[in-house]
């Protein structure tokens, strides 16, 4: 459905043409800070590719090297940040804690008090995300709202819901779903979704 | 209290998986505010703290990015690093300019 | 309370104190004054209540991970008894259950 990586989006209309008031002091401050020498135009170009690069796909390949090593699973669920430095996928400083779902237990990621979410692995999020919709209910009602993904847990697995509003940031190991055995990671990439390491999807059927 | 940020546990309507490809000025405020973080202009729970500070129809009134412009602005001229000033005055010309 | 580093150990019982100042909060308004359990210790960091009014030279403060039950958290909950929540919070919003 709406995964994130499969179909474009519509843009949003950048109403560069008449500026809405905070469109206007975005571009006031930018203009002041880069006199004031707080940042060059060059820092903030580069921020901005390294943001573009960032999306689903980094977590995508982290969740298939899982997958398909479980020793390479066992060190990504001791230690995030170093599983991921090892697939050569740099998440700077972001203390990562990977979920991992069993056959017993899903996870499912929310921040409700603002939107904190593992930009480093999955770039920025979608704006379901940080609606009040999700924050107000994914804590109180997971269940309804996974629902309202399409996605039904089994009434034998219990829900576990990671309310990220501190200093760790959450991504979630999905099951690899069946059929997937000697599949390459490239292909087992291609079956994880973002909604799926956020925890409101399952992975794709091969 | 309960504040109008801290919603966990309210009553809500629907999810709809609505999302957008983000535009190239909200792209610059993400990055901006990255950059501010990284050279330590002021903190992120400033930054928050800001944001939490707008009230209850925030979240109706202004979008994501036009939150944090404002909390980007707040911050900036709290610690010095621009004046209220510096800012109506400078918006009123690239208002005028039509500058992106 | 705080500086006081990793005053609770993973299984410990703690409760979130039930207050309701004014300020930057980290820990939810649903979750005060409910009773979890430590799943982690993750070191300590910058106090976010300081942090947010430009005090940045206080000391760091713990930061637990806890998990509680959701049939504790709402009354009214609909799902398995075994559903739960995972929360980061500051040392500074825990006691001991």
């Amino acid at each position: 459905m709406h995964d994130g990586h499969d179909h474009a989006h519509p843009l949003r209309p950048d109403r560069d043409e008449h500026p809405g008031y905070y469109q206007v002091m975005a571009t006031a401050l930018r203009e002041l800070l880069l006199e004031k020498n707080v940042f060059t135009a060059e820092e903030l170009r580069r921020q901005m590719e390294k943001m573009d690069e960032r999306g689903p796909h980094l977590g995508a390949r982290v969740v298939a090297r899982a997958w398909a090593d479980a020793a390479f699973k066992t060190r990504l669920l001791a230690d995030g940040p170093a599983a991921c430095r090892e697939l050569g996928v740099d998440i700077g400083p972001t203390r990562l804690v990977v979920l991992e779902n069993r056959p017993e237990l899903h996870n499912l990621v929310v921040c409700t008090l603002c939107s904190c979410y593992p930009r480093a692995l999955l770039g920025l999020p979608p704006d379901w995300y940080k609606s009040v919709n999700y924050r107000r209910r994914a804590v109180r009602e997971p269940r309804a709202v996974l629902e309202e993904f399409g996605t039904r847990i089994p009434d034998g697995t219990a829900v576990r819901v990671h309310d990220s509003t501190a200093e760790l940031r959450y991504i979630v190991l999905p099951m690899r779903p069946a059929g997937a055995e000697g599949l390459d990671e490239a292909a087992l990439a291609a079956l994880v979704t973002r909604d799926a390491m956020i925890g409101v999807a399952l992975p794709k059927a091969p | 209290m309960r504040r109008a940020h801290d919603m966990g546990g309210l009553p809500g309507g629907p999810v709809t998986p609505e999302e957008h490809d983000y535009a190239l000025w909200e792209k610059r405020v993400d990055a901006m505010s990255v950059l501010i973080g990284n050279k330590n202009i002021f903190n992120l729970d400033e930054f928050r703290h800001a944001i939490e500070l707008l009230g209850a129809d925030a979240h109706e009134k202004l979008s994501y990015y036009e939150r944090w412009v404002y909390a980007i602005a707040h911050n900036l001229i709290q610690r010095g690093v621009i004046t209220v000033d510096e800012l109506g005055r400078r918006m009123t010309e690239v208002e005028k300019t039509g500058r992106t | 309370m705080t500086g006081a580093s990793a005053a609770f150990a993973a299984g410990d019982a703690v409760r979130v104190r039930r207050a309701f100042p004014i300020g930057h909060v980290r820990a939810p308004f649903y979750i005060r004054g409910k009773a979890g359990t430590v799943e982690r210790y993750c070191g300590e960091f910058g106090n976010p209540e300081e942090r947010s009014v430009m005090q940045e030279d206080g000391p760091p403060i713990g930061l637990y991970r806890v998990r509680f039950r959701q049939a504790e958290v709402w009354p009214d909950y609909r799902g398995r008894p075994e559903d739960s929540i995972d929360i980061e919070i500051y040392a500074n919003w825990l006691e001991r259950a």
